[in-house]
């Protein structure tokens, strides 16, 4: 029994993996066998029973999302969106999938939308995926063929229209409700809940919205079982996930390993250690929006509950690893460069309060920084830092490097601001 | 109701509301921009925030924002913890990043909610030492200036103009710290109600052009309770002036009548008052056909000796002057030489109007439209016609999304979750109109037909529902219009409330008197039937109740020797009748403003004050009396009407002894003195302030002139002074100038003057109405029915007496155009952009074609603006090619209908 389920099919050097020998690998197998033996409700139990959570970064759990969608009343549609938005800087895990082996995403959406009784469906993913897009609309209209998708799948009750929606490009597009308006062809500004998009989702109808690894572990546990599926994780999370580490490491890149394994053996077993001449400093566990951590957190095990209790979030599981010659400031500048250009603009804390925290630290970050800009940091680390501050998660999300690099970096900061430059660029750290 | 515990204290509070609302209506302060009292709440600016506490051992509790959270029993609040209060502290340290903090100089300045809610979050110390965002601003029209640097991104603006109006050319644009509200690029706001922005935004982004070019702040203007005479709902407005000047016009609540928003005509078409067209002095005609100015004794002398050497002396009242000017007229030719000033049509309609509101129909108030579930519009034109009118019908389609949202346990006020549960969901609309309309793009059925056929289609419905009931087989007819008759008839019997609106814009007493007829039959299939019939001036219906006897032409068929016209340019009632009528007249005394086709032609002209300069009393379509408060006393010899006609039979009397003779003769206007306190009324021994407590300069105003500070002038018709004396405070509402309490002084300090949020003003007087609703009401016979091929489209702007004299307004007004279908181009062989002229008509004004084969076969439809005024009522009209002609360009290209 394969241990790396979602990536068993994917092969860089070949291309992507057709319908034909996706079948070939027991592929659509799960859709054939729950159409034709398998009711909605027993779908759910089987997902909830599984404890599959979300890997788009907050991990909820999948089943719970799913069963807070109305019973179907058959007064119109209901939909399920893939979010392929991976926007989250330092994540490449969807890519791998979405480029390599489409057809799972594809069979994931299916029986998702079969437990949800969604009939439509959409891939929503960022324009510059454009591989991923040319690939998926032609596994689409393979799947289409073998009427894996269409009215009545394969002489069942159940139908399903999928459709590949390429965004026109913002981060807050990854956010569910945000994305849900942009799909509607506004304003990408995300939605207050309640209600949530189970109720009221994309035009006011139940809706689920699932990252496409989410998706694609689908498939796997109504083949294998929750109980196999649970076996996978090495701790308390079921399944496997896909890790990233990018930085300067000897092999940054993206690997399916268990539930819960360690950031040191990620780090080092499968990225290879740090360069050399480089010495490590610090990550971020799960892309630009989490904590950072250090040292001390190099023995956490990569799962959701253990890495919240180190202080930051699992996130997309895709870590960038801050080296000792790299300024903590000037990588702190950058992400908050990027969150307050992502910003969609609707709430004061985000709109106002990003740019703000910006222009201090690219003031500290070209030495012309203030004791009195640190409080300012901090007081405005406050301000946005919690969620219900703001309107969605994209600003509390943007501070967490801040707050936790000024928990961790103090020093760096203080060296900024007491001798009025960075000391990275004069090569004296 | 729940109760709530708020830093310590248990509130009781309206169940099913927002906390910010609950506070706000407990005179709990919390500042807040997004949230609009009638728009809800999106949480965008999240100045709001409180603490709520998850139990009563939370000591931490956490930040909510109080428009997002409902009010449940029990719930714990804190708006003063520290978190609170540091919270909202660093919301407007952050909106104020960008602002440019140009007070001085912004005409918002003193009445701006920004300010108010930074005075209140206690902020001071700015610490931002970046570069601010600018923009560029647009030109937005004549009416609204742009400004967007000031803007703080609360939303309000899109959504009042998009969501509330149904606006389509203001937009968000950007994102991040870089929002740009406006249009796609410069030109006019086309919405008819984009004025609002002045107000509904909380700083200067949007402001009043018409104030701008002769800037007056807040605090300078006098001011007093108004009612808007551009069209008959008489919206509630304040008006302000200074230096013998109107300087704005603004919206005055009033929870039954126009809530919280004004048309464009409305807030901009008061620019008669300072017309260089207007009448100042009093003037005798000479032998040359000119005016000599004469003194006001010597023009009443005039006057009066003319009267004494006459017998056969009639009085021409108006529908657009107050109840106390018509009176004063009837008193001085007598009851039965004075005329309402309306055509027979014109009175016939009204005639309906007066039936139904007397009658036991269920004639809803404009703000009880938004609560009916299904509307069909009858003819009337109520966007350009009754403009406010249209935007309660625009918030009736949305009670298919509250129904929607009370399914899915969503609050009314979450107002984007609302829209987003609804998308296009709307409660139904059915539009019957001969050309296309405003309300077309939210109707769920929009019908063109001529006005005979929509006569028809209303006594198609009534046939079907008067058979239904006695179990008749319905009247043969052709089977596609049977199938719309039932398609109407089953949406008005699925609503709960289904409501008939009509009008006189349609200009058939037939019609309406069928539409009173469907009104009735439908309410014998449901109780909540409604039915609002517009009138066609502010005080049409007064008028109408006050004259039994004549109509304009009856009047003028007497070949009276002396005429007086009280505030009415006959030729636009009289349109191509005017000069032959005007001919027959030997002497015409003319008490006006406006030099105007009937004045021009007056032997002696009395300057008559306006509106907004003297009290007044109307009745409005919703049979509602209303008194309009004099702003200010007008320069020179111009006096009120009922002043000049009172010194004409040597009589002084006082609004109030007018208003008691009036009730005296006819008592359903007892009511009209409940519509305010009269000139004895006194609030701790002194009259109601016209001005604010801060008005500045007032005794340097005039200093140029004499160093002296002159004395204020004496109102004596009223219990309001022209003065700062006083304490608007405790005025009541319908002597209140202006609203402000401490800490607010924008327009927002409403809700202090409400008894809850939305609720009626804390000073109202009860509202009288004239009409009790206790007659059953007669079906009328059917009557013929009159097909016009020449219609009139009435355009809001352009369309009524006054309101085209106003120099930002008229540049709105549209040009001449003929409006027809392309085989009637074809047999008279024109083509779009040809030029045509109506050779009936002496000095025709050149039309220029556009196609339209939306309207009704034989129909042609030109505006109805007073330049046009010959071809009214000129049916069968023939137009001829003017060879040549290029229809001129226009001044603002998208300022131009079509």
């Amino acid at each position: 029994m394969t241990l790396t389920p979602l990536t068993q099919n994917i092969h860089p050097d070949r291309g992507p993996t057709g319908i034909v020998e996706y079948e070939g690998n027991g592929g659509y197998l799960a859709v054939r066998d729950t159409l034709a033996n398998l009711n909605p409700s027993e779908v759910l139990e089987l997902i909830k029973e599984a404890n599959l959570r979300g890997r788009g970064g907050a991990g909820f759990p999948t089943g719970m999302k799913w069963s807070f969608v109305p019973p179907d009343n058959h007064s119109g549609h209901r939909y399920l969106v893939a979010n392929a938005d991976e926007m989250e800087p330092g994540t490449f895990k969807d890519r791998l999938i979405l480029e390599f082996d489409p057809h799972q995403l594809i069979e994931g959406m299916i029986l998702s939308a079969y437990t949800i009784s969604a009939n439509i469906g959409y891939i929503f993913i960022r324009a510059e995926y454009h591989t991923a897009i040319r690939r998926l609309r032609q596994a689409i209209d393979e799947a289409k063929a073998r009427h894996y998708l269409g009215t009545r799948i394969l002489g069942s009750e159940f139908s399903f229209e999928l459709h590949v929606h390429v965004s026109a490009g913002r981060y807050i597009c990854g956010e569910e409700t945000a994305l849900l308006n942009s799909l509607e062809g506004k304003r990408a500004t995300p939605r207050a809940k309640p209600p949530f998009p189970q109720v009221s989702g994309l035009w006011g109808r139940p809706t689920i919205v699932n990252n496409v690894e989410t998706l694609c572990n689908i498939p796997h546990i109504v083949a294998r079982g929750a109980d196999w599926f649970k076996s996978l994780g090495k701790g308390v999370d079921a399944g496997t996930k896909l890790f990233g580490a990018s930085g300067r490491v000897k092999h940054p890149g993206c690997w399916e390993l268990p539930m819960g394994t360690s950031i040191r053996e990620i780090l080092e077993q499968h990225a290879g250690g740090m360069q050399d001449g480089y010495q490590f400093k610090g990550l971020l566990p799960g892309g630009a929006s989490t904590d950072f951590l250090v040292s001390e957190h190099l023995d956490v095990a990569m799962e959701y509950e253990s890495i919240m209790k180190a202080g930051s979030r699992m996130g997309t599981g895709t870590m960038i690893i801050l080296d000792d010659r790299t300024c903590p400031v000037g990588m702190i500048a950058n992400l908050e460069k990027f969150f307050a250009r992502e910003s969609c603009g609707f709430c004061t804390p985000c709109r106002e309060g990003l740019p703000w925290v910006q222009q201090l630290l690219e003031g500290i970050e070209a030495g012309r920084g203030s004791v009195q800009d640190i409080e300012i940091l901090e007081r405005q680390s406050r301000f946005i830092g919690a969620i219900g501050n703001t309107h969605c998660a994209h600003a509390p999300g943007a501070i967490e490097p801040l707050v936790s690099g000024l928990k961790y970096f103090r020093d760096d900061f203080d060296a900024h601001i007491r001798n009025q430059r960075c000391h990275f660029k004069s090569g004296d750290a | 109701m729940p109760i709530i515990t708020v830093d310590g204290y248990e509130l009781e509070v309206k169940a099913g509301t927002n906390l910010l609302d609950a506070l706000l209506s407990r005179n709990i302060d919390v500042p807040y921009f997004c949230w609009h009292p009638a728009m809800g709440s999106i949480g965008a600016c999240r100045q709001c925030a409180v603490v709520q506490y998850a139990n009563k051992d939370d000591d931490r509790g956490r930040i909510v924002m109080s428009c997002m959270t409902a009010v449940t029993e029990g719930a714990i609040f804190s708006v003063d913890t520290n978190n609170a209060v540091t919270f909202r502290e660093s919301v407007i340290e952050n909106l104020m990043l960008n602002h440019p903090h140009d007070c001085p100089v912004c005409e918002e300045g003193g009445e701006c909610h920004l300010q108010d809610m930074t005075v209140m979050v206690g902020h001071r110390n700015r610490q931002y030492t970046g570069r601010k965002t600018t923009f560029r601003n647009q030109y937005l029209g004549p009416f609204i200036g742009h400004e967007m640097n000031r803007c703080i991104t609360c939303y309000r603006c899109t959504r009042f103009y998009q969501d509330y109006a149904g606006g389509h050319d203001l937009n968000a644009f950007g994102s991040r710290d870089r929002v740009f509200f406006g249009r796609a690029e410069s030109g006019v706001l086309e919405n008819e109600f984009a004025g609002n922005l002045i107000e509904v935004c909380p700083t200067g982004v949007f402001t009043d052009k018409t104030l701008s070019k002769n800037y007056t702040r807040k605090w300078d203007l006098q001011s007093a309770p108004t009612v808007c005479t551009g069209c008959s709902l008489g919206c509630n407005t304040y008006t302000s002036e200074r230096y013998g000047e109107l300087r704005r016009v603004h919206n005055r609540y009033n929870q039954e009548v126009n809530g919280y928003f004004l048309c464009d005509r409305g807030r901009f078409g008061s620019g008669y008052v300072d017309s260089p067209k207007r009448i100042r002095q009093a003037g005798m005609l000479n032998a040359a056909g000119l005016y000599d100015v004469v003194s006001k004794d010597s023009a009443i002398e005039h006057v009066r000796s003319m009267l004494a050497n006459a017998s056969k002396i009639k009085g021409i009242g108006s529908p657009r002057a107050s109840l106390e000017s018509n009176q004063s007229l009837r008193d001085l030719v007598g009851e039965d030489n004075y005329c309402s000033g309306m055509t027979n049509t014109e009175r016939e309609m009204h005639a309906v109007i007066l039936d139904v509101l007397r009658s036991d129909l269920n004639s809803p108030s404009m703000s009880e439209v938004e609560n009916f579930d299904a509307v069909l519009v009858l003819g009337e034109d109520v966007t350009n016609h009754a403009p406010r009118l249209a935007l309660s019908i625009r918030q009736a389609t949305r009670n298919k999304s509250l129904k929607l949202a009370a399914e899915t346990q969503l609050s009314e006020w979450q107002d984007a979750a609302v829209r987003e549960l609804a998308q296009n969901q709307r409660s139904p609309l059915i539009v019957v109109t001969p050309m296309t309309d405003r309300l077309d793009e939210i109707a769920s059925q929009s019908l063109r037909m001529s006005f005979g056929d929509i006569t028809k289609l209303t006594q198609g419905l009534i046939d079907a529902l008067t058979s239904d009931v006695s179990g008749e087989k319905q009247r043969a007819g052709s089977s596609e219009s049977n199938e719309v008759v039932r398609g109407i008839i089953e949406t008005l019997l699925a609503a709960e409330r289904p409501l008939i609106v009509s009008g006189t814009s349609v200009g058939s007493p037939e019609l309406l008197k069928r539409a009173a007829n469907l009104a009735a039959a439908l309410k014998q299939h449901k109780k909540t039937a409604g039915i609002f019939l517009c009138a066609s001036e502010v005080n049409s219906l007064g008028v109408c109740l006050i004259d039994n006897h004549h109509s304009l032409e009856s009047i003028l068929d007497e070949a009276p020797e002396v005429v007086i016209v009280l505030e009415n340019d006959l030729s636009l009632r009289l349109g191509h009748r005017f000069d032959s009528w005007i001919a027959k007249m030997p002497r015409l005394i003319a008490v006006d403003h406006l030099d105007h086709l009937t004045t021009s032609k007056a032997d002696i002209v009395l300057p008559a004050a306006t509106d907004p300069e003297c009290e007044g009393s109307y009745i409005n379509t919703e049979g509602r009396a209303q008194r309009s408060m004099a702003v200010f006393k007008p320069a020179g010899n111009i006096a009120a009407s009922y002043h000049w006609l009172d010194a004409l039979r040597d009589v002084t009397r006082v609004p109030s002894e007018i208003r008691a003779a009036l009730a005296n003769q006819f008592s359903e206007l007892q009511v009209l003195d409940d519509a305010a306190p009269d000139e004895k009324f006194r609030d701790a021994g002194g009259k109601q302030p016209r001005m604010t407590h801060r008005s500045s300069g007032r005794t340097a105003m005039y200093a140029d002139i004499s160093v002296h500070e002159p004395k204020q002038p004496i109102d004596e018709d009223s219990a309001m002074a022209f003065s700062m004396e006083g304490n608007q405070n405790r005025s009541p509402s319908a002597l209140r100038a202006y609203t402000w309490t401490p800490g607010w002084n924008s327009n927002q300090s409403i809700h202090k003057f409400q008894i809850e949020v939305n609720g009626s003003d804390v000073a109202a007087n009860p509202p009288s109405f004239v009409f009790s609703d206790s007659e059953s009401f007669c079906h009328y016979p059917r009557g013929n029915i009159s097909n016009n091929v020449l219609i009139p489209q009435f355009h809001i702007f352009g369309s009524d007496e006054l309101s085209a004299f106003s120099d930002e307004l008229s540049q709105r007004v549209p040009l001449p155009y003929l409006r027809i279908r392309s085989e009637d181009a074809q047999r008279l062989g024109l083509t779009k952009d040809d030029g045509v002229m109506c050779d009936q008509v002496k000095k025709s004004t050149p039309l220029r074609i556009i196609i339209d084969d939306d309207l009704p076969v034989d129909c042609m439809v030109y505006p109805k603006i007073a330049e046009l005024f010959e071809l009214n009522g000129l049916d069968n009209a023939s137009f001829v090619r003017i060879d040549g002609w290029h229809s001129p360009p226009a001044i603002i290209t998208s300022d131009r209908t079509n």
